[in-house]
C-alpha cells in the first residue's frame, strides 16, 4: 500500500493541461511549411506516397516519413504544429507558402457539442493508429474531458472513426458497423492509411468502396495521427475552442 | 547472416532432415513455400541455424509434419494457402490469412463445431469491443468453461510480403515500419538486416537501433501491464503503467519525431542523431521511469485481489512451449530461456542474464513483462552512456548480390521476429518472408484458455498480448 501511495505521489498531476493548446517536442513532424520555389517533381521521387503535386502537399497521402525534409531541407520544413485536420479531401493539401490549411468550417449539430460518442474500426492498419486513438483516452490526453467517448457499441456510437486502408477482409465488417449505427451518424478518417490508403494504396488486398458511398467529415493525417491532432480535430467540430 | 541451403532433390530426405534435426533440439523457424517452387525449411536453435529446402512435391501432397511435431501447424496451413501443397493428415488444414480471392471467403471460414447438447459457440470478432484489431474468436463453451478456442486471424492482411517483393527493396522501410506498429523497430531493423546483409554493408549507429529496441520493449511490457491491471479492475496501476509509457515513447519521439520509432531506422544506419543534451534529457527521464515502475508494480504485485486472478490463470507448461515453438514471453514465462538477444547476437548488447519465470499462468508473463522492463530499462541507460554524438549515423548500402538468401533475427517484445529473403538481381527481392512471434503463439493463448473461464479469457489474451497485424502481414 505504502508503495503505491509513493508512486502516486511521484505521479502528480499526469494530464496535459489544455490539450488544444499543449507544447509539442520540436522533434515532431507537423504542419509542413514548403517553399514557393519546390519541385514536385523531385520532392515525388524521394516521396513514398507520391504526396506532392504542383497545387502541394497531400497531407492525406504524407506518411511524415521525412524522406523529403532530409533530402530537400531548403523546399520543405515540417513544423511541430499538431494542429492538421480537415473536413474536406481537397482542403489537405498544403500550398507551397502557405502556413496553415484552410479552417474547419464543418459543425456538429447542437445536440452533439457536449456529448459525442465514437465506434472504432481498424481495417487493415499497422495498429498503431489504433494505439494513439486509444491514448486519447489516456490520464495524459483524457479525451473524454470533452464529452467525448470511444463506446463499444456501434449502436451507442455517434460516430465511426476509421484506421487502416480497409482490408478486402474487413471490407462487410466495415459496413455493417457502419449500419448499426443509428442516424445521424458521422466518419472520420484518422491516418493516411484511412485517407488515402497511404502505403497501401496500390496493394490489391484492399478494397475501399465503403469510402466511395459515404462521405468523412473530418480527416485527420499522420501516420499515425497524434492524440493531440485527434482530440484538436474532434474538439473543433465538435465547437469546443 | 547470408546463408546457403542444403538442396535435397527428394522430398523424403528433406523430411528426414527434418525430424533429424528436431532430434539434434532444433526447433522450426520457419517453413514456407516460394515462388521458384520450393519448400525452405529454417531450423534453429541457441546460436545456431541450418537452412535446406527441396523442390516442391511433384503430386502437391506430402505427408504432414504437424502430427508429430505440431510446431509445424502454422507453417503447413500457410505453404497450403499459398501453394495448393496438401501436408496429408494435417489435424486441422485451413486458410491463414485469406489473402485475395481465396476459397472458401474469410466470412464463411470452417470452425471446428460440437453436436454435443451440452456446448454451445460463442463467436466474438472480428469488429471488438475496444479500440482494438480484427480477429475472430470461436469458443466451444461448456457452461462458463472453454471446452476450444479457435482463432481465426487474416482480417488485417493487406499484402506486405508481395509489396516488398515490387520494386528495389531498400526504399521499402516505410512498409517494414508498418509490419506492425507497435513493433516498429523489431521488425524495422529485421528489415535493415536483410537489406544490409543482401548489400554485403556494415551497419552505423547499431547502440542507436539498439537503445530504440530497447525503448520500444519497455513501452509494450508497460502498455500490457497497464491493460492487465485495467482487466482486474485494478485502476490506479492501470493509469500510472498507461502515463510511464507516455514518457517512454515521448521519448522515443524526441530521438525521430514519432511515437513509435517510424522514421528512426533506414538501412544502412539510422536517421536521426542523437545530441548529447538529449542524451543527458534521456538519461533522466529513463531513471525516473525505473523508479515509477518498481514502485507501481511492487505495490500491484502485492495487491491478493489482483494476484487471485493472475495466479493460475491461463497456464502454459513447458513441454508445450517446446512442443509448439512458442516464442518470447510466452516461453520465458514458462521456464524456457530462449532470447533472441543472446541467442543470435548481432546488436550492442551489454551482458544481460535472460529471466524466466517458471509457472506459465497470467502472473507468470505480467511479472516477467516487469522484470524485463526493469532490465531494458538497465540496458538503456548503458546504452546511453557508450552512444558517441559525434559518431557517424548512416551509411550507402551497396547493390545487391543476385541469388543470396539473407535471414535476420530480432528479438521484439513478443520474441523472436525473423526475416528472410532471396535476391533476384541488384536491387530487388525475389521472396521476402516474415514470421511476427505472435504467429506462433497464437496457439498458446487457445490453449492457455482451455478448461478457463470464458470471464478469463480477455484477461489471458492481453497476458500474451500478441499481434493481429504483425501475423496478417
Ligand atoms: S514526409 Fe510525407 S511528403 Fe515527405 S516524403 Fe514522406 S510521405 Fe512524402
Ligand atoms: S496510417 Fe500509418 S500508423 Fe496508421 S495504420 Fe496506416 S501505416 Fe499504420
Amino acid at each position: 500500500m505504502f508503495e503505491l501511495f509513493k508512486a502516486r505521489f511521484r505521479h502528480g498531476y499526469q494530464a496535459i493541461p489544455n490539450p488544444l493548446k499543449a507544447g509539442m517536442d520540436p522533434a515532431f513532424p507537423g504542419l509542413p511549411v514548403l517553399d514557393k520555389q519546390m519541385d514536385f517533381e523531385l520532392l515525388n521521387g524521394v516521396c513514398p506516397t507520391n504526396a506532392f503535386s504542383e497545387q502541394g502537399c497531400d497531407l492525406g497521402k504524407c506518411i511524415f516519413c521525412g524522406a523529403c525534409e532530409r533530402k530537400f531541407p531548403h523546399m520543405i520544413h515540417f513544423s511541430n504544429d499538431f494542429k492538421m485536420a480537415s473536413d474536406d479531401r481537397q482542403k489537405l493539401i498544403m500550398a507551397p507558402g502557405a502556413n496553415s490549411l484552410a479552417p474547419i468550417e464543418f459543425r456538429l449539430p447542437s445536440q452533439f457539442r457536449r456529448s459525442f460518442t465514437i465506434r472504432n474500426v481498424c481495417a487493415g492498419g499497422c495498429n498503431a493508429c489504433e494505439m494513439e486513438l486509444a491514448a486519447c483516452n489516456n490520464v495524459n490526453f483524457d479525451i473524454s474531458r470533452y464529452g467525448i467517448e470511444m463506446v463499444a457499441s456501434p449502436r451507442h456510437a455517434d460516430a465511426l472513426i476509421l484506421t487502416g486502408p480497409i482490408s478486402r477482409s474487413m471490407a462487410s465488417a466495415l459496413a455493417e458497423t457502419w449500419q448499426a449505427i443509428p442516424e445521424p451518424r458521422y466518419l472520420i478518417l484518422a491516418g493516411a492509411c484511412a485517407i488515402s490508403g497511404g502505403i497501401f494504396a496500390e496493394s490489391p488486398a484492399i478494397d475501399r468502396a465503403f469510402l466511395k458511398h459515404w462521405e468523412a467529415c473530418l480527416f485527420i493525417p499522420g501516420c499515425p495521427a497524434h492524440p493531440l491532432s485527434i482530440v484538436s480535430a474532434i474538439t473543433q467540430i465538435m465547437g469546443i475552442k | 547472416m547470408l546463408m546457403t541451403p542444403v538442396l535435397y532433390p527428394e522430398l523424403d530426405t528433406f523430411l528426414k532432415w527434418i525430424r533429424e534435426s528436431l532430434s539434434r533440439g532444433f526447433q522450426p523457424f520457419a517453413f514456407f513455400g516460394t515462388c521458384e517452387a520450393f519448400i525452405y525449411c529454417l531450423m534453429g536453435k541457441a546460436g545456431e541455424l541450418e537452412l535446406a529446402c527441396c523442390p516442391f512435391p511433384p503430386a502437391g501432397r506430402y505427408p504432414s509434419l504437424s502430427i508429430d511435431f505440431p510446431a509445424f501447424q502454422i507453417f503447413e496451413r500457410e505453404l497450403f494457402e499459398e501453394y495448393g501443397i496438401v501436408p496429408i493428415r494435417h489435424p486441422w488444414l485451413k486458410s491463414v490469412r485469406h489473402p485475395v480471392n481465396t476459397q472458401p471467403a474469410i466470412e464463411d471460414y470452417p470452425f471446428l463445431a460440437s453436436e454435443s447438447p451440452l456446448i454451445h459457440e460463442v463467436g466474438v470478432g472480428p469488429v471488438h469491443a475496444g479500440v482494438i484489431e480484427p480477429g475472430h474468436f470461436r469458443f466451444l463453451m461448456r457452461g462458463e468453461i472453454v471446452e476450444h478456442l479457435e482463432i481465426q486471424l487474416g482480417w488485417q492482411h493487406r499484402g506486405i510480403c508481395a509489396m516488398l517483393c515490387d520494386g528495389a527493396l531498400a526504399q521499402k522501410m516505410y512498409i517494414a515500419e508498418s509490419i506492425a506498429g507497435d513493433s516498429v523497430i523489431a521488425h524495422g531493423t529485421a528489415f535493415c538486416g536483410i537489406v544490409e546483409c543482401l548489400s554485403g554493408t556494415e551497419a552505423r549507429a547499431k547502440h542507436i537501433r539498439t537503445l530504440l529496441l530497447e525503448m520500444e520493449r519497455v513501452a509494450m511490457h508497460l502498455s500490457t501491464l497497464s491493460a492487465l491491471a485495467g482487466d482486474v479492475a485494478y485502476i490506479m496501476s492501470q493509469n500510472l503503467f498507461a502515463a510511464i509509457r507516455t514518457t517512454v515513447i515521448n521519448s522515443t519521439l524526441s530521438i525521430c519525431g514519432s511515437r513509435f520509432g517510424k522514421r528512426a531506422l533506414c538501412p544502412g544506419g539510422v536517421n536521426y542523431a542523437l545530441t548529447q543534451d538529449l542524451i543527458e534529457a534521456l538519461k533522466t527521464k529513463m531513471k525516473y521511469c525505473a523508479l515509477q515502475i518498481q514502485n507501481t508494480a511492487e505495490a500491484m504485485f502485492a495487491s491478493t485481489s489482483l494476484l487471485s486472478r493472475f495466479d493460475d490463470t491461463g497456464k502454459v507448461s513447458t513441454e508445450d512451449v517446446i512442443r509448439y515453438g512458442f516464442t518470447g514471453i510466452s516461453a520465458k514465462a514458462s521456464g524456457v530461456p530462449i532470447d533472441s538477444r543472446v541467442d543470435f547476437p548481432n546488436w550492442q548488447y551489454p551482458a544481460f542474464l535472460v529471466q524466466t519465470e517458471s509457472t506459465g499462468d497470467v502472473f507468470a508473463r505480467a511479472h516477467l513483462r516487469y522484470v524485463e522492463a526493469m532490465q531494458s530499462l538497465d540496458i538503456i541507460q548503458e546504452l546511453l552512456k557508450r552512444i558517441d554524438p559525434q559518431s557517424p549515423i548512416c551509411t550507402e548500402t551497396a547493390s545487391f548480390s543476385p541469388n543470396q538468401i539473407a535471414v535476420s533475427i530480432v528479438e521484439g517484445a513478443r520474441g523472436r521476429v525473423l526475416h528472410i529473403a532471396k535476391s533476384k538481381d541488384e536491387s530487388t527481392a525475389l521472396w521476402y518472408k516474415i514470421y511476427d512471434p505472435s504467429m506462433v503463439n497464437w496457439l498458446a493463448l487457445s490453449l492457455a484458455v482451455q478448461d478457463e473461464q470464458v470471464s478469463d479469457f480477455p484477461l489471458c489474451n492481453k497476458s500474451f498480448d500478441l499481434s493481429y497485424c504483425g501475423s496478417d502481414l
